[in-house]
């Protein structure tokens, strides 16, 4: 059996993260995202993959969104409203209550953009998120008879989770965006040591490994600061949701302890509604929020107020957080428009932003002017600040992650292709693990864990719980194994369930009578004087102790009997099982009967029985 | 499996408490304190006590005969003289004393009453169990016991310290004749041996370090239990958090359905479909005893005809759930009276869920009237709780998760807080507390047993107005000994019965439902109620205090193969089977996640060389057998022999070269007779390729 891994975006790239994953005959859809930086028909996987003719909902077993990013929802009310999936679609809490709101923002930024045809209309996402069966963290669901699910925390944003899914018993998790240490108000990525087939992770920062992140924050609050303190005004394009908040606990805790009075704001109402949001989605924050905040309420921003729009020209230093990030449009935009001529001014761009934005622009490399989108250019003499901490796991991360699942597979996906190209080596190298880095369109197949289902038999299983261990010595190395199961015998008979039965079970099980094999000899054994039977057999079963020191010897009259071998006085004149020698008084017989099994032992008592002959 | 019921319990507050014994495990089902047996105690000790002093006690005439006498002590009334004066002490299950505590393996505890009493478990050293509830339960349940120790400690604040004594020494006096029967069946059990059941009240480090122990499950989070049991919580509809139990284990599946509600309109309501098809049900729903329901047999027997979709559905209707909000509102009518005509309300009902949804209707219906009437909320865990309501979605009810995907909070009452239409205090002299005070007004206030916390003080201030109301709990307090201490009353009363548990008539389409393989029932309940036309293998009855075994449902345990593995075992084809594989084992039989799996082992290539076969089927012929012995250069010659009188047909092989011996053989064996190693040998293997083996 195999597990297909068909990766339709975030293939040695990022951005519309989509991977459908196949486990024996279910497809199951990770994420459905868009594409931030492109504006043709590109911005969205190419479903016509999975379906020529459309009916996704007899290809697809489910849809799972890990987080409310656009670039893992963003496609969803097209997906489901305008290509007409129909089936369920999972996310958590928090990602199916914020994800309407950043859809929301970015279906408004587009249509303002281009004043183009929208893509799905506001109707469009709400019956879209009206479908999404929430998911809460570990619990455990049944999506078919089949197909199970389960959701880890993630961190990254919130809401964020990774996604366990077994069909059978292959099982893999697809990670969707995570962060293995703690932020602001996100605690780390947290997951079950499970046992996977295939593991899909994120590689955004496939071979950046950051130390701490505190002279990072402080570098960020020292920018901040410092342009502020010049009358500067400082401006964060980022989206509503994620980043805002932890950048705004950051600066919100700073004004406090220096005591600045520099306002704060945001620029829509909707991150002021988000950090509602927040305070109700507390048990998805870290520890430490959660702990603090019957008592105090972390997204109780003291000194944040809402931005109006005439405050863009209005004199005096002020921070403001304006959406969407990445400078792609919309309002962000329009205030770089602005602000961007002033060498007083600061823009902190926290986080990636994708290759054709604005953001990309003044991210790689020092432009002195910007085209915008509509042909307008821009210069740029305000300072640029990059956020150097971001809501992703570094390659350490990364490697810990693997190591700690140790999955049969990896597949690499939402990253730079060289960069996931080096961690791969990485992957194969260090941990030992096959790994995959497949583009967008391609299917990377792995071999699936299968079992066999056998009813067992009471005998067996009761003859394995003691221990039986045998030892040999092999390559002159003394080697202890535990045979226990090695008595087990399994019987596979045409179109009935397999069965396993102790060893002393399998004729009945086959239906069969046993064929006996056994060996046979009257073996002569020398008197000396007067010995009766009884008398002989003492002696002769001394004799075999001192000889077969393993044998345990059981005695009875004029029997002995070791494992199958029976021996007994035999009176007879004529025996047949003699060969040779006839009777005499000097010469008693034995006659002796043992079972193939005892072959060896069998002739080791003959011998030891016969010396004296 | 062994179920022994150890206590029956009362109601929702006492939950029923079970010990399983599953796989070689033994499981503890909830460890509830049984407190409404607390009311024996004097809220108020007897010699502060004015307020209760002053009530005057029956005419007693001194020169009654003593014969009258006794008889006038057995139909007297009960006077608050005759209640206990000192300071609580609290009833645990009784038979759960007679086990040995570290023989636990698991305590699993369905919701926040089961846990009460866990602290009294888990301060013995010797306790080791690994202890599972969901994590609303472990929140609220935490809390509860925390406000109950803060308010006995008010108590003690109060009334002076404890006796030093370990030994409850108020009940030195019971045992006398004069003792009220009630209260002897209280303190010392109807067979008399209740006494050791009595204990001391835990401390805030003992809640603490139990609660260490704990391991909390999120909603519907499947857990193992060394590697053997898994064990998943199912939300049971009764309450925020409170769950059934699935069991997995290699000895097949296990559910445990408690009081649930099929339909609520605060909690998750009760999954049904996680329920669905196990080997054995424990039934543990007690509380429909407590309501004297009529059983309709006409109800039952069409069940038989419906099917699984009509059978949810006549579980699913409203009309429970509809009923219920009509009590939330007659209460909100009652207090809404009260106040109108200058009254307050105090209501003791302390389970969170009506609590809630009391607040939400209570505040909305004050807001949309003219009345301008306070609401309280006095306990010392309120505002951590009713703050705590609103960030969990996953254990609401549809709606109220809809709320707060919508963005709204997900009960109405932080808006209100924050109006000051409500007001929260952690106790009744916390200092704001006298500057918002007002009356009339309506508090909810702590205990329902109305020996501990404000409700006490409350209902001593309000008693004797005529005007005011007090909403209490059905369940025993005001039939039992809960009112004696406040009498006369002429404060309004009104009992309120919630519904806290499965009605009995919908059992049957329940178990009808879920189509465990065996399903076991209360006997008490079984006698009420007619389950013949349930399609199960079998229903079993329990009772309380005895042991019931289940025998295994499935014949054989499942035991799975790696396929790899099972590829790499020597398989041997039968000539005379050929719809048959046989192949002997290898590999480590190890226990993974509630399965047993043989899975590649170390000594792989050990075993890998042609093992010998031990044990054949099928026949020699002759024949056939001196032809192959021929090839081995063994020669001999064949003599047959009918079997007479009764012994079967055999064959035997004189063989001549290189050394005499000979071969009988039939169709139960073939001997090999020869004092020739070599030659046996050589002979056996001729034979081991003419038959079956292995
Ligand atoms: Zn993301
Ligand atoms: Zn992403
Ligand atoms: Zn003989």
């Amino acid at each position: 059996m195999a597990i297909d891994c068909l990766v339709l975006g975030a293939g040695q790239e990022i951005g519309k993260s989509c991977v459908v994953v196949t486990i024996n005959n279910k497809k199951i859809m990770f994420d459905c995202g868009m594409h931030m930086g492109c504006d043709d028909h590109n911005r969205y996987p190419d479903f016509s993959i999975l379906s020529k003719s459309g009916d996704f909902d007899k290809t697809i077993s489910c849809v799972i969104i890990t987080h409310f990013h656009m670039d893992h929802v963003g496609a969803l009310p097209y997906f489901t409203e305008v290509c007409g999936y129909n089936g369920p679609v999972y996310m958590s809490y928090p990602t199916k209550a914020l994800s309407p709101l950043m859809l929301e923002d970015y279906r408004r930024i587009m249509v303002d953009r281009r004043g183009e045809e929208e893509l799905f209309t506001s109707a469009h996402i709400a019956t879209c998120m009206n479908k999404v069966i929430p998911l809460d963290l570990k619990q455990t669901i049944q999506v078919d008879q089949d197909l199970q699910i389960r959701a880890y925390y993630a961190g990254h944003v919130l809401g964020a989770v990774m996604v366990y899914a077994k069909v059978g018993d292959a099982a893999i998790v697809y990670t969707g965006d995570y962060n293995m240490t703690t932020d602001r108000h996100l605690g780390a990525a947290k997951i079950d040591r499970l046992q996977l087939d295939l593991l899909i992770s994120e590689s955004t920062y496939a071979t950046t490994t950051r130390g701490s992140k505190y002279p990072r924050e402080r570098e960020f609050l020292q920018a901040v600061h410092k342009c502020v303190a010049g009358g500067g005004k400082a401006l964060i394009p980022s989206f509503a949701l994620g980043r805002a908040q932890e950048l705004c606990m950051l600066l919100d805790d700073y004004w406090e302890r220096m005591n600045i009075k520099v306002p704060i704001y945001f620029s829509s109402g909707l991150t002021i509604q988000a950090n509602m949001y927040y305070k109700m989605l507390i048990s998805w924050t870290s520890q430490n929020v959660k702990e603090k905040h019957v008592a105090h309420n972390p997204f109780d921003f003291k000194n944040v107020k809402d931005f109006d729009r005439s405050l863009i020209h209005a004199p005096g230093p002020c921070v403001l957080f304006a959406t969407p990030g990445m400078l792609c449009a919309g309002f962000s935009l329009e205030v770089f428009k602005h602000w961007a001529p002033s060498p007083l001014n600061l823009v902190a761009l926290p986080g990636y932003s994708v290759a054709g934005t604005v953001g990309h622009k003044l991210m790689s490399g020092k432009p002195t002017t910007v085209d915008l989108y509509n042909g307008t250019k821009v210069d740029v003499r305000c300072k640029i600040h990059q956020v150097a901490f971001s809501p992703h796991t570094d390659a350490k991360g990364i490697m810990d992650l693997t190591k700690f699942l140790s999955p049969k597979n990896v597949v690499l996906v939402h990253g730079e292709k060289p960069s996931m190209m080096s961690l791969k080596d990485k992957i194969t190298s260090e941990l030992d693990i096959p790994c995959f880095v497949p583009a967008n369109g391609e299917t990377v197949s792995v071999a699936s864990t299968a079992f066999i289902k056998a009813n067992a038999s009471d005998m067996f299983l009761k003859s394995c719980s003691n221990p039986n261990f045998r030892f040999s010595n092999s390559s002159a190395q003394l080697r202890v194994t535990d045979q226990r199961t090695s008595d087990g015998v399994l019987v596979i008979e045409k179109s009935k369930k397999a069965k396993i039965v102790h060893q002393d079970e399998v004729s009945e099980a086959l239906r069969e009578e046993d064929h006996i094999v056994s060996l046979a000899y009257c073996c002569p054994v020398k008197v000396k004087g007067e010995t009766d039977g009884v008398g002989l057999i003492k002696l002769l079963s001394k004799k075999i102790s001192e000889t077969v020191s393993y044998a345990e010897i059981h005695e009875s009259e004029t029997c002995l009997q070791v494992g199958s071998f029976k021996g007994s006085l035999c009176l007879k004149e004529e025996c047949v099982h003699r060969r040779g020698i006839s009777s005499c008084s000097e010469v008693k017989f034995l006659c002796c009967n043992w079972s193939v099994a005892d072959l060896e032992l069998g002739w080791e008592i003959i011998n030891a029985m016969k010396q004296n002959l | 499996m062994e179920l022994t019921c150890l206590s029956k319990g009362d109601g929702f507050h006492y939950p029923p408490c079970h010990m399983l014994n599953l796989s070689g495990f033994r499981i503890l089902i909830d460890c509830p304190l049984d407190l409404l047996a607390t009311t024996i105690f004097s809220p108020v000790p007897c010699d502060v006590g004015t307020e209760a002093s002053a009530y005057p006690t029956p005419e007693e005439d001194d020169a009654q005969n003593p014969l009258q006498k006794k008889q006038k002590l057995e139909e007297r009334q009960m006077t608050p003289d005759d209640l206990v004066c000192a300071e609580p002490w609290y009833k645990t299950v009784k038979a759960l004393h007679l086990w040995e505590v570290s023989l636990i393996d698991i305590v699993l505890i369905s919701n926040p009453m089961g846990l009460l009493g866990l602290p009294f478990l888990t301060q013995n050293p010797r306790f080791c169990a690994k202890i599972y509830m969901t994590e609303a339960t472990a929140k609220i349940g935490q809390l509860m016991m925390e406000d109950l120790v803060s308010m006995h400690m008010e108590f003690r604040r109060l009334h002076g310290p404890p006796e030093d004594s370990s030994f409850p020494w108020w009940t030195k006096n019971l045992d006398g004749k004069d003792v009220p029967a009630l209260l002897k069946n209280v303190v010392f059990g109807e067979n008399g041996d209740d006494l050791g059941s009595w204990m001391r009240l835990y401390s805030l480090d003992d809640i603490k370090s139990c609660m260490k122990k704990v391991q909390s499950l999120k909603f519907a989070e499947e857990v193992c239990y060394n590697g053997t049991l898994i064990i998943k919580a199912l939300s049971s509809g009764l309450d925020i958090g409170a769950c059934n139990w699935l069991i997995n284990g290699p000895n097949g599946s296990l559910s445990y359905v408690s009081d649930s509600i099929f339909v609520s309109h605060h909690a998750k309501s009760f999954d049904i479909d996680g329920l669905r098809g196990t080997d054995v049900m424990i039934y543990s729903g007690f509380s429909c005893l407590q309501t004297a329901e009529m059983t309709e047999s006409d109800c039952i027997s069409t069940i038989s005809e419906n099917n699984d979709g009509s059978l949810a559905a006549s579980l699913l209707d409203n009309e429970e759930s509809l009923e219920e909000l009509e009590k939330l509102a007659f209460v909100c009518s009652c207090a809404a009276e009260s106040a109108d005509a200058g009254g307050s309300t105090l209501i003791t009902i302390t389970r969170v869920g009506i609590v809630l949804q009391l607040l939400e209707l209570l505040s909305n219906s004050l807001e949309s009237s003219s009345l301008k009437v306070p609401i309280f909320v006095i306990s010392s865990v309120a505002e951590e709780l009713l703050a705590y309501a609103n960030t969990i979605p996953e254990w609401l009810c549809e709606q109220r998760q809809e709320k707060l995907i919508s963005g709204e909070a997900s009960f109405g009452h932080l808006k209100f807080i924050k109006d000051k239409k409500i007001h929260l205090f952690p106790a009744i002299h916390s200092p704001n507390l006298i500057t918002s005070w007002q009356e009339p007004c309506i508090v909810f206030a702590p205990h329902w047993s109305l020996r501990l916390g404000p409700s006490v003080q409350l209902f001593q201030r309000w008693r004797g107005d005529p005007k005011s109301l007090l909403v209490l709990e059905d369940g025993g307090i005001s039939s039992g000994l809960g009112l004696l201490p406040f009498r006369p009353i002429s404060m309004k009363i009104l009992q309120c019965s919630f519904l806290s548990g499965i009605r009995l008539q919908k059992l049957p389409a329940l178990v009808s439902l879920l189509k465990p393989k065996i399903v076991l029932v209360p006997d008490v309940v079984n006698q009420r109620i007619n389950l013949s036309s349930v399609k199960t293998k079998a229903i079993l009855n329990y009772s309380e205090n005895m042991t019931l075994s289940v025998a295994r449902v499935v014949d054989n345990a499942d035991v799975e193969i790696m396929a790899e593995l099972a590829t790499k075992l020597s398989w041997k084809k039968l000539r005379q089977r050929e719809n048959f594989g046989i192949a002997r084992l290898k590999g480590d039989l190890v226990m993974e996640n509630g399965k047993q799996r043989l899975v590649s082992g170390l000594d792989q290539e050990e075993s890998s060389g042609k093992a010998r076969s031990l044990r054949h089927w099928g026949a020699v012929a002759p024949e056939t057998l001196l032809d192959a012995l021929m090839k081995m250069s063994i020669i001999g010659s064949i003599e047959h022999s009918r079997g007479e009188n009764g012994a079967e047909d055999k064959s035997i092989i004189y063989i001549t070269n290189p050394s005499g011996g000979m071969i009988e053989t039939s169709e139960m064996g073939t001997t090999i007779i020869t004092d020739d190693k070599t030659v046996a040998s050589k002979i056996f293997q001729a034979i081991d390729g003419l038959l079956d083996g292995l």
